[in-house]
């Protein structure tokens, strides 16, 4: 690993003047970028330790949960007034990594970790993420887990967080410290696709620091699930993830939200899908695949993930129906 | 550029004068000595290398030591209970929870913990709430089996 120096700020305003240093990075819960540092995926000479900083809690006001960007995963997920009113994010953080990945893991590091193609993780192999300009290994490599969604010439790369996908469903926001003050972001827009410049993966600009994630009332009460399919039983990134959620008008969906993991470049919110499930029987099997699959309309698959199409129509029916309560 | 830290590791202090890039599990092996706690991948995957800071259970490989001042460290040769074997690690050689061994410290360290967070009320839990620590040998259904027999003698010991 190359040198690096640790500094720790004694406030947020220090820790954003330190921030615009070149070649600085924030360091939280260290999972995603120790590692990354040590493999070269990512660099960094100033590591700027904001783990002292006051952005650890969550609050919920009746109206709004707002979580400290410090919260650990463990912490958020055990929150009772996320595990009663917003279950799929409870859920998409205890599908994630492992115990005692999540005690160590924050909320906003979660959702600015990076993506694991094994192409990006290892320098023998082109990757436009990683060394812009280099090429992509993973076009004509091993792509059985990459995106059929979002993604371009240049990268197809997945966003690997479940939590960010929850939370897309949930309509959250982020809040933001940076040099022109402070900023609030939908998190769905946050994220940008790769184009043809797949290093740049959101509109966070250097020294701007995540201080908080906060999540509206979920309407028609806590019908909510998150559904990770994988190759292993746990403990292991997701093929295709649904957070899905549900507002009933008797047996027919008044309104769902679906958000998909595991297929895109970015966590990926079904909006048509959305519009389609409207009205809908939670028994009418033929219109709820219809609606799913539409989700799927401008996918394009590579030579090894075709079948993402097919388990992530399958995986909608599932999961909106698991949150309608007909499952 | 190094710096002077203090580490707490089971209830002891140490001086160390460290390079931000050291991680906790190096500085447990090489400077400490403490070799009982195992370097697996190296990069957050298997476990192997499981502590507890501040009671809860994190991956020392991925944590740079140099964070670590001011929050108490245990490791697998910290959990002796009056001076014998903590009832896990009793019941992994009941169980024939380990054959290689490598794993060893991790799992008991995940599984300690795991009783702790009141995790392990069914196999199946178990399963879930161990899955980041592999082992290669697949003493899995020992491990299992060890746990719950922990579980069960806690609950009574503490009744």
């Amino acid at each position: 690993m190359q040198r690096i120096e640790l500094v720790t700020p004694s406030g947020i305003s220090e820790a954003l003047e330190l921030g615009r240093t070149p070649d600085a990075a924030y360091l939280a819960g260290g999972t995603n970028l120790v590692d990354f540092l040590r493999t070269g995926a990512m660099r960094a000479m100033t590591l700027i330790d904001i783990d002292g900083l006051p952005l650890r809690g969550t609050d919920f006001d009746g109206e709004r949960l707002r979580i400290g960007a410090l919260t650990r995963m463990s912490e958020l997920a055990s929150e009772p007034a996320v595990r009663d009113r917003y279950r799929f994010i409870a859920e998409s953080l205890e599908l994630s990594a492992s115990a005692q990945l999540r005690n160590m893991a924050s909320i906003g590091g979660n959702l600015l970790q990076r993506t694991r193609c094994p192409y990006f993780r290892e320098r023998g192999f082109k990757c436009n993420k990683r060394t812009p300009g280099s090429g992509c290994a993973a076009r004509d490599g091993e792509n059985r887990r990459h995106a059929i969604l979002g993604g371009s010439e240049a990268c197809v790369a997945t966003h690997a967080s479940d939590l960010a996908v929850a939370l897309v469903a949930a309509d959250a926001e982020v809040h933001l410290h940076g040099r022109t003050g402070e900023w609030t972001c939908p998190l769905e827009t946050l994220y940008i696709e790769p184009a043809s410049t797949p290093e740049i993966e959101t509109r966070i600009e250097r020294g701007d620091l995540i201080v908080a994630v906060s999540v509206p009332r979920l309407p028609g009460g806590p019908r909510s699930v998150y559904l990770k399919l994988r190759e292993r039983a746990s403990y292991e990134f997701a093929l295709v993830s649904v957070a899905a959620s549900v507002e009933l008008d008797r047996a027919a969906i008044k309104q769902a939200r679906v958000a998909l993991g595991g297929v895109a470049t970015r966590p990926w919110r079904a909006h048509d899908t959305e519009q389609r499930l409207q009205g809908v029987a939670l028994d009418d099997f033929d219109a709820l695949r219809e609606a799913a699959a539409s989700a799927f309309l401008n996918a394009r698959p590579l030579r090894d993930n075709g079948f993402k199409v097919e388990l992530g129509t399958r995986a909608i029916v599932d999961a909106v129906r698991q949150a309608g309560g007909d499952a | 550029m190094t710096a002077v830290v203090i580490l707490t590791v089971n209830g002891r202090a140490y001086t160390l004068d460290l390079d931000p890039r050291e991680t906790l599990l190096d500085v447990l092996r090489e400077r400490l000595d403490l070799t009982g706690t195992k370097k697996g991948c190296d990069q957050g995957a298997c476990g192997a290398c499981t502590v507890h800071i501040d009671g809860r259970r994190i991956l020392s490989c991925l944590t740079l030591a140099a964070r670590c001042e001011g929050k108490p460290v245990t490791t697998i040769e910290g959990v002796l209970v009056d001076g014998g074997l903590h009832p896990l690690q009793r019941a992994m050689i009941e169980h024939d929870g380990l054959q290689c061994g490598y794993c060893t410290p991790g799992q008991i360290m995940s599984g300690i913990a795991l009783l702790d967070e009141g995790h392990a009320n069914t196999p199946e839990e178990i399963r879930e709430w161990m899955s980041g620590n592999l082992c290669r040998c697949g003493a899995y259904n020992g491990i299992v089996e060890a746990i719950e027999q922990a579980r069960d003698e806690m609950v009574d010991a503490a009744d």
